[in-house]
């Protein structure tokens, strides 16, 4: 069979996807927080912003993260940590995406790191990459897949790690197109 | 098993200029292949626990004060894989316009009615069939601001998970014989021969008598080919 081919997101997919962070009156299975106070593993909050060809921040984009426990478990059947987050750039002000999750321990002896992927308005298909953690340099250098690209560009999927008052945050941007347009991967 | 690599020959490229956002969004410089790890043959699981009574019913989901207006249809179809294979258990999720072209979010400035009885969300999880099914108002056409006088055809918002998140996909259920489809920069992204895919079929066994007219709409993710080439 042919597989259905994909289309955009547009610009208004918050209420059905995202109901509950756009303050619509209806539930949402996904949203921006991943973590209870019971999950266990580090608790991080991970941030960036969309960037356009023209270095403008796009408020309409929609960015889904899948990402491993602390043990490094998928689907752990043992705890609540779904390990699936959603979020929209449409409600902060500086169009961020914002979540609060642990960070993943490694799987599979890769180095820890979060899928990514992409949907908005003007992106035909969704775009998938990867996030790894700065404070991982070992592990980042060993990567089999971060191996797979040009080492000019891997900075690119690199979250940059700050300790601040309110805890760890991960500083990542998305940036579509140019000279440090984020490395996207045929998965 | 073989995981299917995303057909590049039926989904949509990401530049596209006929379709304006592209231009400035679209990433420029080649995908670059990944095998999968776990990472990718893993994937959110969303079953019955997270669908709510009128989930699949937009025609009460966000009733106020009286039934939305518009003309109700079913909206059902089989969740496939690349084999045929049913995709039992998955996450629909769908959006749409009412029947005046007007979606409820807040963005939307189009000057047409909102319904004070008509949300345009719904979900529901696919049987062991794999088939979902809506009921729902016709969506109505609007105009968007790509070129002068443009429409986006009627059409229903779709996003599926399927087996693992490499079987992502959010698309668009289109409506037969809609005029303005050859005019639809969107529709027209999909290279040609796959077009047809995105386009439901009227079916009269889903219609209800006195009450609903009904469209299929079956979608087909990638999901595993069981070739005989194991662990390639």
């Amino acid at each position: 069979m042919t597989q259905t081919p994909s289309q955009t997101v547009g610009p208004y997919f918050a209420y059905g996807l995202s109901p509950q962070q756009y303050l619509y009156n209806h539930t949402s299975i996904a949203s921006g927080n991943l973590r209870t106070p019971n999950t266990q593993g580090e608790p991080i909050t991970l941030q960036g912003r969309v960037l356009d060809g023209e270095g403008q921040a796009i408020p309409d984009a929609m960015i889904e993260i899948w990402q491993a426990d602390a043990k490094g478990q998928y689907n752990p059947t043992d705890s609540d940590f779904k390990g699936f987050g959603r979020f929209g750039t449409g409600t902060d002000p500086e169009a961020k995406f914002i979540f609060q999750t642990i960070k993943p321990a490694s799987v599979e002896g890769q180095a820890p790191h979060i899928t990514v992927v992409v949907f908005m308005r003007g992106l035909l298909t969704h775009a998938y990459t990867r996030l790894y953690f700065s404070d991982e340099i070992t592990e980042n250098q060993k990567d089999s897949i971060l191996n797979t690209v040009p080492e000019e560009r891997r900075n690119t999927l690199i979250a940059q790690r700050h300790e601040t008052p309110e805890g760890i945050v991960y500083q990542w941007d998305i940036v579509m197109q140019g000279e440090q347009e984020t490395v996207f991967f045929d998965v | 098993m073989n995981q299917q690599p995303r057909d590049w020959e039926v989904h949509p490229p990401y530049l596209y200029p006929d379709y304006k956002s592209t231009i400035f969004r679209a990433p420029s410089k080649p995908l670059i292949p990944m095998k999968h790890t776990l990472s990718e043959s893993t994937g959110p699981v969303y079953g019955q626990d997270s669908v709510g009574k009128y989930d699949n019913d937009l025609t009460k989901n966000g009733i106020r004060n009286g039934e939305p207006l518009g003309e109700r249809i079913v909206v059902s179809g089989r969740i496939l894989d690349i084999d045929g294979r049913p995709i039992k258990n998955t996450l629909v999720e769908i959006w749409q316009a009412n029947a005046a072209g007007r979606y409820v979010h807040k963005v939307d400035q189009h000057n047409a009615p909102l319904d004070p009885n008509f949300f345009g969300g719904g979900r529901c999880v696919t049987d062991e069939n794999g088939r979902y099914t809506f009921m729902t108002i016709k969506p109505g056409a609007y105009p968007w601001g790509n070129h002068p006088n443009a429409w986006r055809p009627n059409h229903i918002h779709f996003s599926l998970f399927g087996s693992n998140i490499t079987n992502r996909l959010v698309t668009q259920m289109y409506f037969p014989g809609d005029p303005l489809l050859q005019y639809d920069p969107i529709y027209q992204g999909v290279p040609e021969k796959a077009r047809h895919l995105l386009v439901s079929q009227f079916d009269l066994s889903l219609t209800q008598p006195d009450f609903a007219l009904g469209y299929n709409f079956d979608i087909v993710l990638r999901g595993h080919n069981a070739t005989p080439f194991e662990n390639q």
